[in-house]
């Protein structure tokens, strides 16, 4: 009887103290959700900015815009000269000896780099009604386009696959762990998976000594011949073609790419999605 | 204590069975790893000149950290030129550099690695020289 005045006194003190009991305080809290002044939205309201500024950047200053590069490798395909016999295969020919790609002759194990498909599937959803009847037949040679945002390396979980600063996507193999997320994400099927080893469909004696095969279970695809860039040559495809194919820095407003590019109409595959392909089809 | 006899008998046997690779190989050496570096391309440098990248003390320490860095050097920074100690210039290759000169993997590469028990995988993709059947030497 006696201690009880005595505790609730005591507790009406502390609260003075403190200035707001747990009434309160839901009764203030809930009032700001209504004015939509709570979370991420009281800190713009009060500090704009300063959350994002925080997330993101840990205070420092947003980063510059990086500088146009002085070099972005890309590719001209003239489809007609493509169409004259035994182009194609050729350059799929050279391309496929030098990088040692093996031919299993399953659909389903393929492995390609280099490869000819129709106007159809090339320009997949972008096909023009009542297109003309020799273009449909032409056959269209398909490569990774070394996109200037590649879907392919925005997924890849260990940075196996990543975009060189001059623009070609490249694979470190050392590093794929074949989970093939980049397979899904490339929306040109420019990349393969080796399902099986691919030394057992290659001949020991075709190897080409100078670069290295491949091993089971990583996913492979077109590196735009940068072994042979170093060296200064041209891509296996260009030399094996260079009446039909064109290489060249797109950066460059002189290049022969970009002169091409300047006097002929040319198109892009997929561009609604935004990859930014370096790979131009003549047509 | 009880059932000791038998206690005594599968401690004998554990410890028999437990040691048994001691008592194996007590006694025989493993043969020590006999690297050659004889390779027509060795023999055609004149011998003061007939160097590897690095010395040999550091290449046989530290060429697994040489690799490793020539391997990130030439496809991460796409960067295929390597200056060595000495200034001299090397491209930056497995197959082109190395295995130019060492040619012999089994006689070179394998020796080491078998004796110490490490297998890298090395070649699971990178192709090894094509070496010639022996006997055909004089």
């Amino acid at each position: 009887m006696l201690g009880l005045p005595h505790r609730t006194e005591r507790r009406a003190k502390r609260e003075r103290v403190m200035s707001m009991n747990r009434r309160q305080f839901i009764k203030i809290a809930g009032l700001s959700t209504l004015f939509g002044l709570g979370g991420k939205g009281a800190f713009e309201i009060l500090r704009p900015g300063m959350l994002d500024a925080a997330e993101h950047g840990h205070g420092a200053p947003a980063l510059e815009e990086p500088a146009e590069p002085a070099i972005r490798w890309g590719m001209t395909i003239d489809v007609e000269k493509c169409a004259e016999p035994g182009v194609v295969e050729k350059c799929i020919k050279a391309c496929h000896s030098v990088h040692n790609v093996p031919d299993f002759g399953d659909s389903k194990d393929q492995v390609k780099w280099l490869w000819q498909d129709d106007y159809e599937h090339t320009f997949a959803g972008n096909e023009n009604q009542y297109m003309a009847d020799h273009v449909k037949e032409f056959p269209f040679l398909c490569l990774c386009n070394h996109c200037d945002e590649p879907p392919c390396v925005r997924v890849c979980p260990t940075k196996a696959t990543f975009r060189r600063p001059d623009g070609i996507v490249a694979m470190d193999y050392h590093r794929c762990i074949g989970c093939r997320f980049c397979m899904a994400a490339c929306p040109f099927g420019a990349r393969s998976f080796n399902w099986l080893d691919p030394r057992d469909a290659l001949n020991e004696k075709e190897y080409n000594m100078e670069f290295p095969t491949r091993g089971r279970g990583v996913v492979e695809k077109c590196n735009f011949c940068v072994e042979r860039l170093a060296k200064g040559l041209m891509p296996a495809c260009v030399e094996a073609a260079p009446q039909a194919l064109a290489f060249g820095n797109l950066a460059d407003p002189d290049s022969n790419v970009r002169q091409i590019l300047r006097k002929r109409p040319s198109m892009r595959r997929k561009l609604e999605l935004g990859s930014e392909p370096s790979v131009f089809y003549l047509v | 204590m009880y059932d000791a006899w038998k206690i005594l008998v599968g401690l004998a046997i554990f410890v028999g069975l437990f040691t048994f690779a001691f008592w194996m190989n007590a006694g025989k050496a493993a043969p020590v790893p006999e690297v050659k570096i004889d390779t027509p391309e060795i023999k055609k440098m004149p011998e003061p000149e007939r160097k590897c990248v690095e010395d040999k003390h550091f290449m046989r320490t530290t060429h697994m950290q040489l690799i490793n860095d020539w391997r990130d050097m030439a496809l991460r920074e796409g960067n295929r030129e390597y200056v060595n100690k000495r200034g001299e210039k090397y491209v930056v290759s497995l197959q082109n550099t190395c295995m130019k000169c060492h040619s012999n993997k089994k006689e070179f590469c394998d020796q080491c690695h078998n004796y110490t028990g490490v297998s890298p995988y090395c070649w699971d993709c990178h192709i090894e020289p094509k070496e010639e059947p022996k006997g055909n030497e004089s």
